[in-house]
């Protein structure tokens, strides 16, 4: 491992830093995530820092990758907007400090609990600016919300983890902070209950912004918890129409109170539950129907089920592999923390060669966090 | 509107071509009568036409397949088509492609209401996707006006928007998955009934491809719980700028409509003459539809109006009823059939800030005086996606070439304020010369090799979305025909 560090302070340098480097490269936002890359010159996006662009009357912000996401999230709030996607903030359960940056929230596709309705990150990114491998700055996208001008680089850069360019530059669709939130909550049910729950909540027309069940939870009982937001009116019926429709599955409280249940939803989006538990930190994204089975063939000490069972945390002894029971799922599982496994799930042949191709094309000389996504 | 010079080897192997494919396709699969593929001449951009060589409609993934290893190996090109509603020239032939339909293709695979998905074959209609799920109190959301007749091939293709995607998003934010068939006729299974992907997301830059990295068979959707209910109001101001501050200060409040349409004066006059919606004569509509039950749809009416009233509208109107809903929405639903009973009109697709709607609007008009053609402008204003209808006379030597720079120019004026060329109708031919004037050389070189990867070849829709002289190096290198 170098000791170096490089800190590009604009989009040129950086550009020029990439385009001179002849050693790998492990680029680097907050540092929060521990991706770091062994034997390879750390490419910091700290100088990068800036909202070059608001407009909340458009819903549109444009900011520097290197600009830390509670900068961007205090700018929204004083205009009573936020992150639709709702990004983990997972330094506590990956035990790391320092301030993650918006261009890594891109990089990694980071989506939290309102990803099942609103949807994900990469749904909200409007348009990047990157360095790609060899040093050349590409744009795609643009901060207009309706734009199929050219290929969907933006996805492609979304979720790419660094290992097709250096983002240099996010341009995001934002939305309102609802007036209100209210949740409704379950005791005890099983994980499959839990599931038929939230997936009845999900296919009502009351607009559920958030599912997700812990076998264990706070209280170390199964607690399944379903999240309504707007304005106070329809919030209110919302959580009454529901509270019927869910009354079969057992008794169902309401909490309305806000300092509860911002706190209860930041437990889900930020894993907490899971924060000082030793062993294999995995991130499980399946077919709802299919997560009770599942977790049931692992046999984790405890499993969080978000996006309304469509996604599962769990942690797990290095001796097991969650990949093993999900012979015949669609879906894959990706190793947030802990040793024994590759990070990301194998690829199917097919998909393997397109992905392999596309990251020699972008970073022909292979610098660019090499080796991170296989 | 320049073509590519047809590949002389190709034309001249046309027999043993379509031998080939007969080959191995079933009887039928394959049309090649001149009389017969002239049908497939054009998609609705209607202005351009040319017959392709010939046309194969296949009935499986399976014989997609086959068909595109021939092609592959014959160095042939291949123009992917859905339903042939694209208004870019996205599935155009040339006269040296086969047209690979996948019309055929349209049964239901799969629904599943508990995980909110259904699998579909791609030749099936938008519409109808909606349809299978209905009975159930769902809906898939991407619901362009072409709904019925477009397929969700070409919606793929294209990433389409309709009139709800203000709330619910364009067909990149509703696909869960494809089928792809690759121009060396392997199939890959891309994405599926899960949500996201876990390596790179190849699903995201395979919708909005227009045909040209693969050809998608089945796809699987995300299907919604349908609203209780949805409503309108109908607001109409004296100033442009004041129907823009009123729609910014309505998503400022918190409020989040299915739908904020906007339309300026000439094409309110259109529709009133042709439809008689009853719409006030002044200089900009809103439209604004809201959903929920009853009360939350009054609540949010209530809202709006207030707003609105901020703003000393000319006219303001909250629908009660189902009826006075489709009074709201007749006007702007008729507003291309208005135009087109006034003459020829070529309906453009740029997205502006929603901010520079004034200055756009004020362009336009000098614009169009300059260029002495009418144009009406119908806006998708909460998210900055316009449709200017530029009339003309098609009959009238040199009015659809003036009709055309006129259009250029607009969309340049769309590029220059902070937008792009195009929301939702895609580049196809029609766009393609313009690129360079929204990307750079790099920013097309790293599209291009997108391109490389998927179809190292270069057949897939090859004379499409990049500048002929851009692209010109990697079509040429496609083999035999050099
Ligand atoms: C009256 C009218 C109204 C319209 N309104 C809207 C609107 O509101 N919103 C909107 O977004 N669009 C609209 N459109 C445009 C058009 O309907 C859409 O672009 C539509 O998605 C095209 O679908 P299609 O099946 O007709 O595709 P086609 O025209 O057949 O093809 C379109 C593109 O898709 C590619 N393609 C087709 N099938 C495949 C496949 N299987 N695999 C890979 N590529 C394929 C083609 O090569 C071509 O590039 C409208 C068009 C008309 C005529």
């Amino acid at each position: 491992m170098t000791s170096d560090i490089l800190s590009p302070q604009s989009e040129a340098e950086l550009a020029e830093a990439v385009a001179a480097a002849n050693a790998p490269l492990s680029i680097q936002g907050g540092g929060t995530q521990g991706m770091e890359i062994a034997n390879a010159t750390r490419l910091s996006t700290a100088g990068l820092n800036g909202v070059t662009l608001y407009e909340p009357g458009a819903l549109t912000l444009v900011a520097k990758a290197g600009t830390p996401v509670a900068d961007i999230s205090d700018m929204l709030a004083k205009k009573n907007q936020r992150l639709a996607f709702d990004p983990r903030d997972l330094r506590g359960v990956l035990g790391t400090k320092g301030a993650p940056t918006i261009g890594a929230v891109a990089a990694m596709n980071n989506s939290g609990p309102a990803r099942v309705t609103a949807g994900a990150c990469r749904d909200f990114m409007l348009g990047v600016r990157f360095v790609d491998g060899s040093g050349d700055i590409v744009s795609n996208g643009g901060r207009v919300m309706k734009n199929v001008t050219g290929y969907d680089l933006v996805k492609l850069m979304s979720g790419s983890h660094g290992t097709l360019g250096v983002l240099t530059e996010v341009s995001l669709k934002v939305l309102p902070t609802p007036e209100m939130a209210g949740v409704l909550l379950l005791n005890g049910l099983s994980d499959a209950d839990a599931v038929a729950a939230m997936s009845a909540a999900l296919g009502s027309p009351y607009e559920v912004t958030g599912a997700a069940h812990a076998q264990s939870g706070v209280d170390a009982h199964p607690v399944t918890m379903i999240r309504i937001e707007g304005f106070e009116e329809s919030v209110t019926y919302r959580l009454a129409q529901l509270k019927e429709l869910l009354g079969h599955f057992g008794d169902v409280a309401i909490a309305t109170d806000p300092a509860r249940t911002k706190a209860g939803w930041a437990w889900v989006r930020d894993c907490t539950v899971f924060e000082g538990k030793e062993g294999n930190l995995w991130r499980v994204s399946v077919k709802p129907s299919d997560a009770p089975g599942m977790v049931a063939k692992v046999a984790p000490e405890n499993a969080l089920f978000d996006w309304g069972g469509g996604l599962v945390w769990m942690v797990l002894p290095e001796s097991v592999d969650p990949r093993a029971q999900m012979e015949g799922l669609q879906g894959h599982a990706t190793l947030m923390r802990g040793e024994g496994h590759v990070r990301f799930h194998p690829e199917a042949p097919g998909v393997a060669k397109l992905t392999q191709s596309l990251r020699k094309k972008f970073d022909p000389r292979g610098i660019l966090n090499p080796g991170l996504m296989g | 509107m320049e073509l590519p010079t047809p590949d002389s080897f190709v034309l001249s192997r046309k027999s043993e071509i379509v031998a080939t494919l007969q080959a191995v396709l079933p009887q039928g699969c394959v049309i090649d009568a001149p009389e017969e593929a002239r049908a497939y001449e054009c998609d609705a951009l209607t202005a351009y036409r040319c017959p392709p060589l010939a046309v194969v409609l296949p009935e499986t993934t399976e014989q997609v397949a086959a068909a595109l290893k021939v092609c592959h190996q014959m160095n042939v090109p291949v123009v992917p088509r859905g339903a042939g509603t694209s208004l870019a020239g996205g599935s155009m032939p040339t006269s040296d492609s086969v047209v690979l339909g996948v019309a055929r293709l349209t049964d239901v695979l799969e629904t599943d209401y508990p995980n909110r998905f259904i699998r579909v074959q791609t030749g099936r209609t938008n519409l109808s996707v909606s349809g299978a799920v209905e009975e159930n109190g769902f809906f898939y959301a991407p619901d362009p006006s072409s709904q019925l007749a477009c397929a969700i091939s070409g919606n793929i293709a294209m990433n389409s928007g309709g009139a709800h995607c203000l709330k619910y998003g364009v067909t990149t934010n509703n696909l869960l998955g494809v089928t792809l068939v690759t121009m060396e006729g392997e199939i890959v299974e891309i994405g599926g009934a899960h949500m996201d992907a876990s390596g790179l997301d190849l699903l995201g830059v395979i919708c909005g491809s227009e045909g040209q990295l693969g050809v998608v068979t089945e796809a699987t959707l995300r299907i919604l719980p349908k609203p209780e209910g949805a409503r309108p109001a109908l607001i109409g101001f004296d100033d442009n700028a004041v129907a823009g501050a009123c729609v910014s200060d309505i998503i400022k409040a918190g409020i989040l409509p299915v739908a904020i349409e906007f339309m300026d004066r000439p094409c309110i006059r259109a529709t009133e003459a042709f439809a008689g919606a009853g719409y006030p004569d002044c200089e900009a509509l809103l439209i604004i539809e809201v959903e929920g039950s009853d009360a939350e749809i009054d609540a949010q009416l209530a809202r709006i109006s207030e707003i609105a009233r901020k703003h000393n509208p000319v006219e303001l109107r909250e629908s009660r009823s189902a009826d006075e809903s489709a009074k709201i929405w007749l006007g702007r639903k008729s507003a291309f059939g208005a135009m087109g009973q006034i003459n020829d009109y070529m309906c453009l697709d740029g997205t502006i800030p929603v901010s520079e709607l004034p200055y756009v609007l004020q362009r336009i008009g000098e614009l169009s005086k300059n260029y002495g053609l009418g144009v009406g402008n119908v806006f998708h204003a909460g998210d900055g996606n316009m449709h200017p209808l530029i009339l003309f006379d098609a009959n009238k030597p040199g009015d659809l070439e003036k009709c055309e720079a006129f259009g250029a120019d607009i969309l340049k004026l769309c590029v220059e304020v902070g937008g792009c060329l195009t929301g939702e109708h895609g580049v196809g031919i029609e766009k393609r010369d313009l690129m360079s004037h929204q990307y750079t050389p790099e920013d097309l070189e790293a599209q291009m090799k997108v391109k490389d990867v998927f179809d190292p070849k270069w057949l897939l829709n090859p004379a499409k979305v990049f500048p002929l002289d851009t692209s010109e190096s990697r079509r040429g290198a496609q083999g035999a025909a050099v």
